[in-house]
Order: structure tokens, then C-alpha cells, then sequence
């Protein structure tokens, strides 16, 4: 479960200083499903930062099952991200060297696996979405959808408590986004995850459950029911 | 996965990964080029030091030089020639032919042959062997008579007496023609002991015709004549030669392994003492050490116990050669080091600085790698381990090209000229050349004109390839160094907002 308190991140823009959050207290429960939506440069993806316990905030607390991310040293917030937090970008961020299946790999090397067991578990990952066949081929031999798989099984491939996705659809075209929507959200039902996603797709904003809003480094949290 | 990462992300960037190695590898192979050359140096002054002291010879202990006394102690050697200024009865055209030949003692200074046995029994000495320095200077030709003119109108009168010039004018008349006509001929004898033919200047020729010494031969009217030398003067094993009137019979023609010989010929010890009026007398003690590490503590020893003497090593002669191959050898440790250092160093910042950039253009690699968990740590050994990949790729590539420089070095063998000893004559105006008799009293001077032609070699030695190596993974480090720091500085949420 995370619990944010009054999380602030400043950042200086020349002589002048940028509030990216401002006092932002959240509660995000164990399987719950939150999408962020908010204007560009209203501090969507630093929250996710965060979250994801990429960036430290200015002040407050960002706790993960009651640790704090924001003063945990730098080896043990790693070995956070190694093992609970999956990620997933906009832009797929996958080594152009390494086929899809090592891509998927790269997960799982932190945590000091075995290499044969590495590759089982990746090629089992890339059969869960879909890629089984193509796990030998290069990220530029894949389409944007597949480069986006590849990048989904790669996230959630060591089983992670938390997956975040920062516009997961956001290079993707509408029958694609719908795709990957679906494979996300198959995914969350069944590992039980915490799913947050930042958006700027108000199509898929208004079928999440749970909406956070985020502008001028202030969140509004709006509850529904799912549709 | 550390190893298919490195090898596909070099491979991604194999035209970097050239430029980078080509770099290391253009240093490295500069590295080796120049320390085999600077190999094939030591190597040839070797070969001229050879030349002068024969195989096994560490130092030579000569007398040292006496100072100079206004001239007056020179004049003592000075050779003087007598000729009777006869008539020349038995000709009508001319003085009969004269000849002299006088044997000088090469440089003036000898030593007691004792002096031998007190340098063999210093400590660390193995072998020690005396030698004299010998020169023969030959004055050959006659005089020719002038034919006196009456002048017309006086009465008749003789002929000037030899030596009187062209031609004068005398009361009533005038002498024409007449004069005198020598031929001066120079050569170097070596006086070596029979019974130890295993040390000195000898050793660094061999017997190409006819025998050796043999070691009763002590003092018998033989020589062994020098291959140039005899070809010059028609000389084959049997010939004669006389010497002071004294004839020796050539029993052998020794050929140098480098450049020139020692002397024209060499006779036995005893023999040459006699020749030159100089009964137990020697120039030279050819030592050598029992170990070679421990030349100058040998040298310090015998100049300590052996007073009046002057100890040179090979090191000190090396430091008196001249001429090509001393400028090659200059410009192989001063420039050759320094453009090698230069172009090394040149590569290792050309390295660093691809190997900065192409971490900057990873950005987004890194930072998603350290998002999913990557410690910093690994990141770096990663970067560092390419870069060390593309420093061993140089290697091989230098190590390649060093090796086939060296070669065509040794290919094309340049002749480089070695002039050994400082300038400066004998005194009392003595030729130069001959064998190594002294130190910088005796050798060095006796050897001022002593100049080899010696072919240059580039010997790769194993220890040029292990520093071709270690500047590889050097060079790989360094470079590595330059792109690790940038890594481990990156921060994944900076990494991955720069590109976003």
C-alpha cells in the first residue's frame, strides 16, 4: 500500500523555482487501479517518479508498505525497484541490441537469477502477452504494439506488488491502445496488482475506477464506480 | 547477459569501436616499433662494442694517461726515420730504394705484465688476459738525384746533394730535377696472448682460412692476418710479412662477425713484445666479470687495488659511440619515446572522450536499466567492460602493426655508421685505429677513428608485447573510466525525463 504525505518536488528553472507537486498526500491501496490525468508539465509523471521511487521528494513522505521510499538509501531503494516495482514507458525504453526475450531478461538480472532460469521465466512472460513466437527478434523487428508487450513483460516478468505505467499508450495507435488496455488490465485481475497509470487518454481516464487529477503540482482524487 | 550485452552493443557500434581501437591500436603499435628499434640500437652498439673488446670482455684496464708535459713526453715516441743520403751509386737515375719501419706502442702507455695476474685476482673478476696495441709505420722510396746545369761561359761542377729540391741556382750554374719520393703505409698489430684465445679482441672474429694460434706459439713468427686486410694487401695463409726485418709467416685470415677488425694482424703475445721493444709489457687487461650485474663494483675494485690504471666498461665506450647510429639511437629514446607517449596519450583522451559520448547517448538505456532495478555498479562494469574490449581489439590490431613495422625495419635493414671514441689523435701525433687498448686514456683515443657500418634490426622482445598489452588494458580503462563516471553520476529519473 502506498500513503503519500504532503509530498513537495521542487525544481529550479533558472533563478526561478518550479513547484512539480505541492503537498500531495495519496493512498493508494494493495490491488487498487488509479489512473493520473492532468495537463502536460502539471507533475503526472513526477508523481509516478515518485512512486516508482526514481526521484526523491523536496519534502514529505512516500511510503511502500510503511517504508519510506524518500529517505531509503540509494542500494536498498534500488533493490526496492528490482524486486516490487514493474515499469512500464511511453516509449518502450527496450535495449535495441538485445531481442525481445533478453530484453524481458534484463528484469530479472538484479535479482540474481540463474541465466537458464532467466530465460524460462522471460519466455513465459513473452507467451503471457502474446510474443511467445517472436522472442528471439530484435525491438526494431517489432511493431510499436509488440515493442510495448515486449516492454509489459519485462515489467511484470520478476512479479511485482506495484506496475507503473507512464502513457503506456501514448505512442500507440487506437486499435493498439485498446489492445494493450485490455492486456493491462487482464494482467492487474489476475497478479493482483497495483496499477497506476499516468494518461493524457480521456477514453481510457473515464473507465478508470479511481481518477486522480494533477494540475499546478495540486491531485484531486475522484472515486466511481467502474464501468 | 554481461557478456551478450557487451558483444552486440560493440557490434552495434563497431565504427566507433574502430576509430577507438585504431587509436590504441596506432600507440601501441608506435610503442612497439620504437622499443624494438631502440632494441635493435643496444643491439648494434653491442655489435661495435664487440667489435673493439671480442665476445666475453666486460671491461679493459688500460694505464691511465699521463698529463701532458709540454710536449716533451710526447716527443719520446714520436717515430723518427733515418735515411742515408747517398749517392746512389748503383743507379745512374736516381738514390737507391730505402726503407725503414718503425713499431710504436699504440697510445704510449703500457702496463707491467704483471698487471694481468693482479687484475685476475680481484674479487668478482673471472678471466682476465693481456694484449698490446701495436702500430707499424713503413717509410718506403728513394731519392732522386738533381742534375746540375753549367751555367754558359763557368766551369763544370756537381750535382746538388739529394734532397736539395727542383732545383737552385749556384754561382755558374743551377741544379734541376731531383727530390725524393716515400710511401708511407700504417697498419694496427694485436699482440694477443696463445694460451687464453677465449678473451679478447680476437674472439669477435673467426678463422675463415688457414688455423689459430696454437699455444705453443708463444712466441713464434706467426700471424693471423685480418680478412680486409689481407684482400687489401694480397695476403693468403702461407704469405710472409716482414715486420721490422723480421719475417712471420701468415697462418690464418680471420674474418670480423661485425663491422672492422681489432688490427690488420695479430701475432702472438711474446712475438709483438719483442717487435716493439717492449719485453713484458702490455696495453690492455680484458677482463671479464664473474657476474655481470656486478661490473662497476668490479671496476671499483680493480681501479682501488690496481693504482695507475683506468678501468673502462662497455658501458663507458657505448657512451662514446657516435656518428648515424648514436642519432638514430638519440632519436629513438628522446622523440620516437615521446611522440609514442604523445600519440598514447592522445588515443587514451580520444578514447575516453567516445567512450563519454556514446554513455550520453545511452542516457535513456542506462536510466530504464537502473528504473528496473540495475545497481550502479553494474552499469559501470558494463561500459567499463566495453571499453576494455575495444582497448584489447587495439592491442591485437597494435600489436599487429608493431610487429609487422619491426619487421619491415628488420626487412629493409638501414646501415647505420658507428664511430666509436671521442676525436682527438695520439700524442706525439700517432694514427688512430687499431684495438681497444685502453680508457678513455687509452681505448677511446686509440679508437678515434674507428667507424662500423652496422645493419639496423628491430628485435621484438616478449617484454614489448606485454606492455603492448598492458597499454591495451590501460588504454580500455581509461577509457572506461571516462564513461563509467558519467554512468554511475546518472540518475534514472533525470536519465529518463532528458529523453521523455
Amino acid at each position: 500500500m502506498y500513503q503519500l504525505k504532503g509530498v513537495t518536488k521542487q525544481y529550479r528553472r533558472g533563478k526561478e523555482a518550479v513547484d512539480a507537486l505541492a503537498g500531495v498526500d495519496l493512498v493508494i491501496g494493495d490491488g487498487d487501479r488509479l489512473v493520473i490525468q492532468g495537463p502536460t508539465g502539471g507533475g503526472k509523471s513526477t508523481l509516478l517518479q515518485m512512486l516508482g521511487g526514481l526521484d526523491r521528494p523536496t519534502s514529505g513522505t512516500v511510503e511502500l508498505d510503511g517504508v519510506d521510499l524518500a529517505s531509503l538509501p540509494e542500494a536498498r531503494l534500488t533493490k526496492v525497484r528490482a524486486e516490487s516495482i514493474g515499469f512500464v514507458f511511453q516509449s518502450f525504453n527496450l535495449i535495441p541490441t538485445l531481442s525481445a526475450r533478453e530484453n524481458v531478461e534484463t528484469a530479472l538480472v538484479p535479482l540474481g537469477m540463474r541465466a537458464a532460469d532467466r530465460r524460462e521465466r522471460a519466455a513465459e512472460a513473452l507467451a503471457s502477452v502474446g510474443l511467445g513466437e517472436r522472442r528471439s527478434h530484435l525491438p526494431a523487428e517489432l511493431s510499436g504494439g509488440q515493442q510495448q508487450r515486449v516492454a509489459i513483460a519485462r515489467a511484470l516478468v520478476k512479479r511485482p506488488k506495484v506496475l507503473l505505467a507512464d502513457e503506456p499508450t501514448g505512442n500507440l495507435d487506437e486499435s493498439m491502445r485498446d489492445e494493450i488496455m485490455e492486456l493491462l488490465e487482464g494482467l492487474w485481475k489476475e497478479h493482483g496488482l497495483t496499477f497506476v497509470m499516468v494518461t493524457h487518454d480521456s477514453a481510457i481516464a473515464r473507465k478508470a475506477p479511481r481518477l486522480a487529477t494533477i494540475e499546478r503540482g495540486q491531485i484531486k482524487v475522484t472515486e466511481r464506480a467502474e464501468r | 547477459m554481461f557478456f551478450t550485452y557487451l558483444r552486440r552493443e560493440l557490434r552495434r557500434r563497431r565504427k566507433a569501436a574502430l576509430v577507438v581501437a585504431s587509436g590504441l591500436a596506432l600507440g601501441i603499435a608506435l610503442v612497439i616499433v620504437v622499443s624494438s628499434v631502440s632494441s635493435g640500437m643496444e643491439q648494434a652498439q653491442g655489435k661495435v662494442l664487440q667489435s673493439l673488446y671480442g665476445l666475453g670482455t666486460d671491461m679493459t684496464v688500460t694505464k691511465a694517461a699521463a698529463p701532458a708535459e709540454d710536449g716533451s713526453g710526447q716527443t719520446e715516441g714520436r717515430p723518427r726515420f733515418r735515411f742515408d743520403a747517398t749517392d746512389g751509386e748503383d743507379s745512374d737515375a736516381g738514390g737507391k730504394e730505402q726503407s725503414s719501419d718503425r713499431v710504436m706502442v699504440q697510445g704510449f702507455q703500457t702496463l707491467s705484465a704483471s698487471t694481468v695476474s693482479k687484475v685476475g685476482g680481484q674479487s668478482g673478476v673471472a678471466d682476465a688476459v693481456g694484449g698490446l696495441s701495436l702500430q707499424v709505420m713503413k717509410v718506403n722510396g728513394r731519392f732522386e738525384r738533381g742534375a746540375f746545369e753549367q751555367a754558359p761561359g763557368s766551369a763544370g761542377g756537381r750535382a746538388q746533394p739529394p734532397g736539395g729540391g727542383g732545383g737552385s741556382d749556384q754561382q755558374g750554374g743551377r741544379v734541376r730535377g731531383g727530390g725524393a719520393d716515400f710511401d708511407v703505409d700504417s697498419y694496427s698489430v694485436y699482440g694477443t696472448d696463445v694460451g687464453k684465445l677465449d678473451l679478447g679482441p680476437l674472439t669477435s672474429s673467426k678463422i675463415s682460412k688457414g688455423r689459430t694460434f696454437t699455444g705453443s706459439e708463444a712466441d713464434a713468427k706467426v700471424a693471423v692476418a685480418d680478412a680486409s686486410y689481407a684482400e687489401e694487401k694480397k695476403l693468403s695463409v702461407g704469405d710472409t710479412v716482414t715486420i721490422s726485418g723480421t719475417k712471420i709467416k701468415v697462418v690464418g685470415i680471420a674474418t670480423p662477425d661485425s663491422g672492422d677488425a681489432a688490427a690488420d694482424l695479430y701475432l702472438p703475445l711474446k712475438r709483438a713484445q719483442t717487435l716493439a721493444d717492449s719485453k713484458n709489457k702490455i696495453t690492455t687487461v680484458y677482463v671479464k666479470a664473474a657476474d655481470s650485474q656486478r661490473i662497476d663494483a668490479v671496476k671499483s675494485a680493480i681501479q682501488k687495488n690496481v693504482s695507475g690504471t683506468t678501468v673502462t666498461t662497455s658501458a663507458d665506450l657505448a657512451d662514446t659511440v657516435s656518428g648515424s647510429l648514436s642519432t638514430a639511437s638519440d632519436l629513438a629514446s628522446s622523440v620516437g619515446k615521446w611522440l609514442s607517449v604523445a600519440v598514447l596519450v592522445a588515443a587514451f583522451l580520444v578514447a575516453g572522450l567516445l567512450t563519454s559520448s556514446a554513455v550520453s547517448r545511452r542516457v535513456r538505456e542506462f536510466g530504464t536499466l537502473k528504473a528496473l532495478g540495475w545497481k550502479s555498479g553494474r552499469v559501470t562494469r558494463q561500459v567499463i567492460g566495453e571499453a576494455v574490449v575495444n582497448g584489447l581489439v587495439g592491442g591485437v590490431l597494435g600489436i599487429a602493426a608493431g610487429l609487422g613495422g619491426a619487421y619491415a625495419v628488420t626487412a629493409i635493414s638501414p646501415t647505420l655508421t658507428a664511430e666509436l671514441g671521442s676525436a682527438g689523435g695520439q700524442p706525439g701525433g700517432g694514427t688512430g685505429g687499431g684495438p681497444g687498448g685502453g680508457g678513455p686514456g687509452g681505448a677511446l683515443r686509440e679508437s678515434a677513428s674507428k667507424a662500423l657500418d652496422i645493419s639496423l634490426t628491430a628485435p621484438v622482445s616478449v617484454t614489448a608485447i606485454a606492455l603492448a598489452v598492458g597499454l591495451a588494458v590501460t588504454g580500455g580503462l581509461v577509457a572506461g573510466a571516462f564513461g563509467a563516471l558519467r554512468a554511475s553520476r546518472l540518475r534514472p529519473a533525470d536519465a529518463l525525463r532528458r529523453v521523455e
